[in-house]
């Protein structure tokens, strides 16, 4: 790995030198292609201003115009041990989304502070967003030393004060090193202005930096990116952020927990070719040994080692977005594949990145540092940040923009400070207005039993006898309430949860709430009768698949047997019916009007007068 | 994994990542050694094929020896090739007389958005790379460009941790940039490991070579004996002269290529 450049980021405050710094070290080291000095000398001179090393990296017309660097750039050289890659990032606290570009993908940082103006905002600002990148090697390099007569006492006043600030949030600097970008001095060549400093000069403390350590010895993460079928091969690609696999490997995907075997491991140089493991860093496509449902967004691991599934998290966050961050703000996270539409449910501290004070606070502020929770509808696939980085860190975005990023700390127990408040309008008083107990009357079967017909028919007949009964129907729900929702058996529980969640806010204000849902499977069912048991009923419409494929009155029967409907219940997806329905109802031979007028029948037994009048008895 | 490989292997995540979260994209192939290289990292990324058009801005002032073996190429890959240009500038009798940067952005700026604006991409493909010249050093791997193709590098999308922009307001695109991390050298090393095929022009006659391949009154040769992919890496391992030092669009002024590239150029 010795040919792979190290990446170092330049960050400090703004004018304190770091595109000169980084226009010498790329003179020094000779990585500046010949005719480069003499046309920047030529530009300089054209533009009527001394020589200027920023130009070098600082090629916008507008960054010339202003001295100022306004983005990122890169380029690589050689110590003369070793390649490097070095980044140039802006100082100004405006351009801040820029210098975390930058910083990010850094292995390590120098950061230059100005020996006259001192340890400024940025300085402090910078610091502390390279402790947060997860950066711990880094230089300091005291710059303008030349402005202040390469005072000692200057220089040591400088070091201590920044010592202190990288002390506070851990970090120890691997060196500190008296330079003048602009001279030259301790860039490369030592220098007899400074007799009093005996550390390295600038490109000896990057030569001795280390490389980032390996992903490979961390649990296997592979995140799935994509599905091809060009061809007849099914391949599931992503890159191994970290770990190994071979052929063999028993995959398992999280979150839906399916597993399978690694079939083959697909290439293609030239020509076909297969390898038999993988290790992280390659981007990889995988056959599986069984046809299990896999999706962008999931992340395969090996069994003993699964990553962290919660649906809350707690994160320090960076800000980077024009209006403030607000608790209650939604916003999506994207981490590794997967996205996830996240609230901000709790600011729980502003960090002032100056004094490195916390802050109480519902608002995170343009550049700001926070921790905050995060809660997601579905459950998210992560690593703690300190256990595998490159499963523990995401980006938030607002509308088409990353707003900022931040690292995952840990999952964080629901924070519930909700508090039921009582109406006072009650059940009893809403029944005896209506003539009528409020409830759930769950109708449940295959498609094509007659479940809607039924239910729209009978609404019509108590809406006629004077009740307030409404249809909750699948079909017209998914267009609305669930129209996020698809057929997946996480997605029909979500399904089957809302409908029940409502039908239940309905039954309290004194409706008979009536479903038309398939509602295939009984734990999703069993958990809505959970919700208020005694007005929840369930009527299994228990007519066979056979008579409901023959009736087929959508056509769905016949496009699911061609395949063209995946997950369809009956044929491709299972029912389980239900093991003691308050009611059963079998459609087949019956008219329609027959069905109804057992369930009207039933209905009036139980939530009717009747009923009323016995409960008060 | 070595050098190389980290390359190779970014690249491709990134090809796979525009394919899968824009709606329509196609490849830039200008049939350079740039862009070989890509439309070979596309073919390793997916298997084999190619799933989305390659586009070649053609401005009619390549050097012949180009268009023969972009003929060649996608009869050998079967590439589903799409040509566009400027046919109304080059009625007009466009050329780099009315000036460089002139006739860059009419007859390759504007090429390529005539088949923007005819095929609707929401994602372009383009191998630029960053040690090319200083504004393409500032550049994103996925590049947002406005209504008019235009490049905002005063107000850039921040980009880390190999999260991308991705959502963007329609009639707007991105450029994609899978080659920005790799080095002159570093494409050399790779064609030579791979064996990816270069058009003659790359190699030493006469004492002379292209190194870099632009229009051909705008391209000039260097001095150069090299006349094999072994021999052009051992060259490039001690010159300081600039790849591009015989592009002439680049010098027209200290703001030329910046110009350019702010108006939608590659």
């Amino acid at each position: 790995m010795s040919n792979t450049p190290l990446k170092i980021v330049v960050v400090g405050h703004v004018d304190h030198g770091k595109s000169t710094l980084v226009g010498r070290v790329l003179h020094e080291t000779g990585a500046l292609p010949e005719g480069k000095v003499e046309t920047l000398r030529e530009v300089c001179a054209k533009r009527g201003m001394p020589f200027e090393w920023a130009f070098v990296m600082d090629a916008l017309q507008a960054e010339r115009d202003q001295g100022i660097t306004i983005d990122t750039s890169q380029l690589y050289f050689h110590t003369g041990q070793r390649p490097v890659l070095i980044i140039d990032a802006p100082g100004h606290k405006e351009f801040l989304k820029n210098m975390v570009t930058g910083a990010a993908s850094a292995e390590a940082a120098v950061l230059v502070i100005d020996a006259d103006e001192g340890v400024q905002e940025q300085s402090r600002r910078h610091g502390y967003l390279l402790h947060l990148l997860g950066l711990t090697q880094i230089a300091v390099a005291v710059n303008k030393m030349d402005l202040v007569g390469w005072d000692q006492s200057r220089f040591a006043a400088v070091e201590a004060e920044i010592r202190d600030y990288l002390g506070g949030i851990g970090v120890t600097p691997t060196h500190v090193i008296p330079v003048s970008a602009r001279g030259g001095d301790f860039v490369r060549d030592r220098s007899a202005a400074a007799a009093w400093y005996h550390g390295p000069t600038v490109i000896e403390a990057l030569d001795g930096f280390q490389a980032a350590a390996q992903a490979t010895d961390l649990p296997l993460r592979l995140p799935v990116q994509d599905v091809y079928k060009f061809d007849h091969r099914r391949i599931v690609a992503g890159r191994i952020e970290s770990g190994r696999l071979r052929v063999g490997d028993r995959l398992v995907f999280s979150p839906s927990g399916k597993s399978a075997r690694v079939a083959s491991i697909e290439d293609w140089a030239g020509d076909h070719v297969t390898a038999v493991a993988a290790a992280a860093g390659r981007s990889v496509g995988i056959t599986l040994d069984e046809p299990i449902f896999v999706e962008r967004g999931q992340v395969a691991h090996l069994a003993e080692s699964s990553p962290v599934l919660a649906h809350d998290i707690r994160a320090r966050i960076f800000w980077l977005g024009r209006e403030p961050l607000c608790r209650g703000d939604r916003l999506k996270l994207k981490l590794a594949t997967a996205e996830y539409p996240v609230e901000i449910v709790a600011v729980e501290r502003v960090i002032d990145v100056a004094d490195l004070a916390s802050h109480g606070g519902d608002v995170v502020a343009r550049n700001a540092v926070a921790e905050v929770v995060l809660r997601s509808r579905a459950a998210i696939a992560f690593d703690g940040f300190a256990v595998n980085a490159r499963l523990g860190r995401f980006v938030l975005v607002h509308g088409f923009d990353i707003v900022g990023g931040g690292i995952v700390a840990e999952a964080a127990a629901a924070s519930r400070n909700i508090y039921s408040v009582d109406h006072k309008v009650t059940p009893q008083t809403r029944a005896a207005a209506n003539g009528h107990r409020g409830g759930v009357l769950w109708l449940t079967g295959l498609s094509g039993a007659g479940k809607s017909t039924i239910a729209m028919e009978l609404e019509r007949q108590l809406f006629i006898k004077g009740w307030q009964a409404t249809v909750l129907d699948g079909d017209n729900v998914r267009h609305g309430l669930c129209s996020d929702l698809g057929f997946s058996p996480d997605d029909r529980a979500e399904n089957i949860r809302r409908v029940g969640e409502v039908s239940h806010l309905l039954a309290k204000a004194g409706m008979l709430t009536i479903t038309a849902f398939i509602s295939p499977y009984r734990a999703d069912r069993d958990r809505v009768r959970a919700i208020d048991a005694d007005s929840f009923h369930e009527v299994f419409v228990s007519t066979g698949l056979d008579e409901c494929e023959r009736r087929d009155p959508k056509g769905l029967y016949k496009k699911a047997r061609k395949g063209e409907i995946p997950e369809f219940t009956g044929i491709s997806a299972p029912y389980e019916p239900p093991a003691e329905p308050e009611l059963v109802l079998d459609t087949a031979g019956k008219p329609v009007d027959e069905s109804v007028a057992e369930l009207v029948a039933y209905v009036e037994a139980v939530f009717g007068q009747a009923a009323l009048a016995q409960a008060s008895a | 994994m070595n050098h190389l490989d980290q390359l190779e292997a970014q690249s491709i995540h990134i090809l796979r990542e525009a394919f899968n979260r824009l709606d329509k994209i196609a490849m830039l192939w200008s049939i350079g050694k740039d862009s070989n290289v890509m439309l070979w990292l596309a073919r390793k990324a997916f298997f084999g094929h190619v799933p989305f058009p390659v586009l070649h801005v053609d401005t009619h002032h390549k050097i012949p020896a180009m268009i023969e073996f972009r003929d060649r190429v996608v009869a050998d890959w079967k590439l589903p090739l799409i040509v566009g240009e400027n046919r109304a500038a080059l009625d007009a009798g466009m050329g780099p007389h009315q000036g460089r940067v002139n006739c860059c952005t009419a007859l390759k700026t504007e090429g390529l958005k005539a088949l923007l604006a005819e095929h609707g991409y929401t994602g372009i493909i383009a191998g630029i790379r960053r040690d090319e010249e200083g504004t393409r050093a500032k550049e994103r791997v996925f590049s947002p460009r406005n209504q008019q193709a235009e490049w905002d590098v005063r107000d850039q999308p921040p980009e880390f941790w190999d999260q991308f922009k991705t959502d963007f307001a329609p009639g707007t695109h991105l450029r994609i940039h899978p080659l920005l991390a790799w080095t002159e050298l570093d494409v050399w090393r790779y064609i030579a490991r791979e064996g990816i095929p270069v058009v003659d022009l790359y190699f030493a006659r006469d004492g002379k070579r292209y190194r870099s391949l632009g229009c051909a009154p705008c391209t000039g040769p260097v001095a150069s004996t090299a006349s094999t992919v072994a021999e052009i890496i051992e060259e490039l391992e001690t010159t300081r002269v600039s790849e591009r030092s015989g592009r002439a669009q680049d010098k027209e002024s200290e703001d030329a290529f910046e110009r350019l590239r702010a108006g939608g150029y590659m």
